[in-house]
C-alpha cells in the first residue's frame, strides 16, 4: 500500500464503482431493504393478502411477550438446539478422529458421511419418515422380534424431539465433520512425532496434542451449529408437522404458520425479528471467537 | 506396531458405522424399484424382487417431476453463474482497489452474514407480492443473489494472490478489467469452483423461499415439489412411485457431488480460514 494516493484512489474509485456496483444493488435491494421493511412491517397489523394494514406501534412485542405459543415454540427450539448441536459436535468430532489421515478406505468413509448433506430436507425427511414409520419402517421389525409393540416415534411425546435431532445429525453431519478434518491437518506432524518418541498413550496425545490443536474450530463448529439449529424449520414442518401437541413446533415453523396459514404477516414479521436478535447475539459471538483466533 | 493395529480396528469400527449410515438410502433406493402393490402389502427386504421401472416410468410421464426438476436446474444454474459474477466482481474491488469509504463498505456486507433468510423472508415475500412477480424463476433467483458469504471468500481469496503476478500486467497500463480477467480470474477456477459447488447445492435445496414464493403446482422446485406429494405418503398407494421421485430428484445433485467431492472437502477448508 505504498502508493496510496488520491490520485489513485480517484482513479481506482471509477473502477471500484462498476466492479462492486451488481452486488452492492442487489445486496441493498434484496436484504438491506427488507430488513428495514421487517422492523416496518411489525408495527402493522398487516395481512398477507387484501391489503389490510394498520399502524399499531408497539402492539405486536407486546403481545409477543404474552404469547404462550411463542414461548413454547421457543422453547421447543433450544431444546432441539440443546439436543442437536452437541451430538452433531461430538459425532463430527468422533467420525473426523477416526478418518483423519491418509488411504483409500478413509478417503470413501469421509464421502459417505458427507453425502447424506447434499440430499435436500424433503428428501431426508421422506427417508426417515419411512424409517420411522411404525408398520412400515426399518426399526419396526426390530421391536416385533423382541416380542414389543413398535414405538410411533414421530407421534409420541417423548420421541417426536429425539426423532427430529436423528434425522437432523444423519443430514448435518458432513459439514462439521470436515471441518474438523481440516483443521486436525494444521496439527503440525512434529508434534506427534515428538509425543510418539516419549511414547506417549494415544489417549494423552489426544488430551494433550490434538484436542488443544483444534479448540478454535470447536468453538467454531458449536457456534454454527447454534445459529443452524435454531433455524430448524424442515425437519419439524414435513416430519411431525409440530406435533404432537406442539412439542416439536419451532420458530421459523411459528413464523411460517402466523404469516403464511394464519395470514398475520405483521405479527410473524415481529418473531421473525426475535429470532433474527437471539442469533445476531449467537453470531457477534462467532465474530468475536474467530477475531480472538486470529490474534494468536 | 499396537498402533497400527488398533488404528485398522478404529477403520472398521467407522466403516461398519458407515454401512447403518446408508441402510436407509439404499433401502429407499430398492423400494423405487419395487412395484406398489408389492410395497402395500411389505416394504422388507433389501433386494429389488421383484423388479420393476414403472415407479420411473410413472415419475417421468404423469408425475410433474420432470418439470419441477427443470426449475430447479434452471433457478440453480443461474443463481450460481449470478453469484460467481458479482461475487468475484466484488471480491477484486475490496482486495486489489483503492476507493473512498471501502472499509466501512466491507463491514456492512460482512455484516450482512448475520441475517438469517428468515428474518427477511417475509419483507422479500411482501416486495415480490406487490411487484406481481411471484411463481417466476426471477422471485427464486434474486433474494438468493444477496448473499455476502460469496464476496467474503472472494475477497480473501484475491487476497492471497501475491501482487507480483499483476505486476508486469500494470507496468504494460492494463486496464483493471485486463487483470481481472486475464489474471485473477484464472488463478481463482478453485475458490469459483468451490463457492459454485455451495451456491448450487444450497440453491437445489433451497426450501423456505420457494415454498411461499412459487406455490403454483406448475411453478415448483423439485424440493417444494416433492415435500407437496409427501402429503399423500400416509396413505400407501404409490409409495413407490414417491420413492422414485425422490431418487430422481436427487439423482443431478448426487452426480455432482460424486465428481467434484475433492473441492466441497478443500473448500470447507477454504472456509473455515486456514
Amino acid at each position: 500500500m505504498t502508493n496510496r494516493t488520491p490520485q489513485r484512489m480517484r482513479r481506482d474509485g471509477r473502477a471500484a464503482l462498476i466492479f462492486l456496483a451488481p452486488f452492492l444493488i442487489i445486496y441493498c435491494v434484496f436484504l438491506i431493504f427488507p430488513l428495514f421493511k421487517a422492523v416496518f412491517i411489525s408495527f402493522h397489523d398487516w395481512e398477507l393478502a387484501g391489503g389490510y394494514r394498520e399502524w399499531i406501534g408497539f402492539f405486536n412485542y407486546e403481545d409477543l411477550w404474552y404469547d404462550d405459543y411463542f414461548w413454547k415454540a421457543l422453547g421447543n427450539t433450544m431444546r432441539f438446539a440443546a439436543m442437536a448441536v452437541p451430538s452433531m459436535t461430538i459425532l463430527a468430532l468422533l467420525l473426523a478422529l477416526g478418518l483423519h489421515g491418509h488411504g483409500r478406505v478413509r478417503a470413501v468413509l469421509r464421502s459417505v458421511f458427507f453425502s447424506s448433506s447434499v440430499f435436500s430436507v424433503t428428501v431426508v425427511t421422506l427417508v426417515w419418515q419411512m424409517v420411522l414409520s411404525p408398520d412400515r419402517g426399518l426399526i419396526a421389525p426390530i421391536f416385533r422380534s423382541m416380542g414389543m409393540e413398535p414405538i410411533n416415534f414421530l407421534g409420541s411425546v417423548e420421541w417426536a424431539m429425539p426423532s427430529l435431532v436423528i434425522a437432523t445429525l444423519w443430514w448435518g453431519v458432513g459439514l462439521p465433520m470436515a471441518l474438523f478434518l481440516a483443521a486436525l491437518g494444521q496439527i503440525p506432524d512434529e508434534l506427534y512425532e515428538a509425543a510418539e518418541l516419549d511414547h506417549a498413550s494415544r489417549w494423552s496425545t489426544l488430551r494433550y496434542i490434538t484436542l488443544p490443536g483444534i479448540r478454535h474450530t470447536v468453538l467454531l463448529v458449536l457456534v454454527l451449529q447454534i445459529v443452524g439449529q435454531f433455524q430448524i424449520f424442515g425437519q419439524a414442518q414435513l416430519m411431525t408437522k409440530g406435533g404432537p401437541a406442539n412439542t416439536t413446533l419451532t420458530l421459523v415453523q411459528y413464523i411460517y404458520n402466523t404469516g403464511f396459514r394464519d395470514w398475520q404477516v405483521g405479527y410473524a414479521t415481529t418473531i421473525a425479528l426475535a429470532l433474527f436478535v437471539v442469533m445476531a447475539g449467537f453470531s457477534m459471538l462467532q465474530l468475536w471467537l474467530g477475531r480472538k483466533g486470529d490474534d494468536q | 506396531m499396537r498402533n497400527r493395529f488398533s488404528d485398522r480396528l478404529i477403520v472398521v469400527a467407522v466403516a461398519l458405522f458407515a454401512v447403518v449410515w446408508l441402510i436407509p438410502v439404499v433401502w429407499v433406493l430398492v423400494m423405487s424399484f419395487k412395484p406398489d402393490e408389492v410395497l402395500m402389502r411389505s416394504t422388507a427386504g433389501f433386494l429389488p424382487v421383484p423388479f420393476t421401472i414403472e415407479n420411473y416410468a410413472r415419475v417421468m410421464t404423469v408425475a410433474k417431476v420432470p418439470n419441477w426438476l427443470m426449475h430447479s436446474v434452471i433457478v440453480s444454474f443461474l443463481m450460481t453463474f449470478i453469484v460467481l459474477v458479482i461475487s468475484s466482481m466484488a471480491g477484486y474491488a475490496f482486495a486489489r482497489l483503492d476507493f473512498p469509504f471501502k472499509r466501512p463498505l466491507f463491514v456492512l456486507v460482512v455484516a450482512g452474514l448475520m441475517v438469517p433468510e428468515q428474518a427477511i423472508f417475509i419483507p422479500l415475500h411482501t416486495m415480490f407480492a406487490d411487484w406481481g412477480m411471484h411463481n417466476t424463476h426471477t422471485a427464486l433467483i434474486t433474494p438468493r443473489l444477496a448473499v455476502p458469504i460469496g464476496v467474503f471468500l472472494m475477497t480473501q481469496f484475491f487476497r492471497s494472490i501475491p501482487r507480483e503476478l499483476e505486476e508486469a500486467a500494470r507496468l504494460d497500463h492494463a486496464s483493471h478489467a485486463t487483470i481481472f480477467l486475464r489474471i485473477m480470474l484464472p488463478l481463482s477456477v478453485p475458490a469459483l469452483t468451490t463457492l459454485g459447488l455451495f451456491t448450487f447445492i444450497h440453491g437445489w435445496n433451497d426450501y423456505l423461499w420457494p415454498l411461499v414464493s412459487a406455490t403454483s403446482k406448475d411453478m415448483y422446485t423439485v424440493t417444494v415439489g416433492l415435500a407437496s406429494i409427501q402429503g399423500n405418503f400416509g396413505q400407501s398407494e404409490g409409495l413407490g412411485t414417491l420413492m422414485a421421485s425422490a431418487v430422481f430428484a436427487s439423482a443431478p445433485i448426487m452426480l455432482l457431488f460424486v465428481i467434484f467431492q475433492r473441492f466441497i472437502v478443500a473448500g470447507v477448508a477454504m472456509s473455515a480460514g486456514k
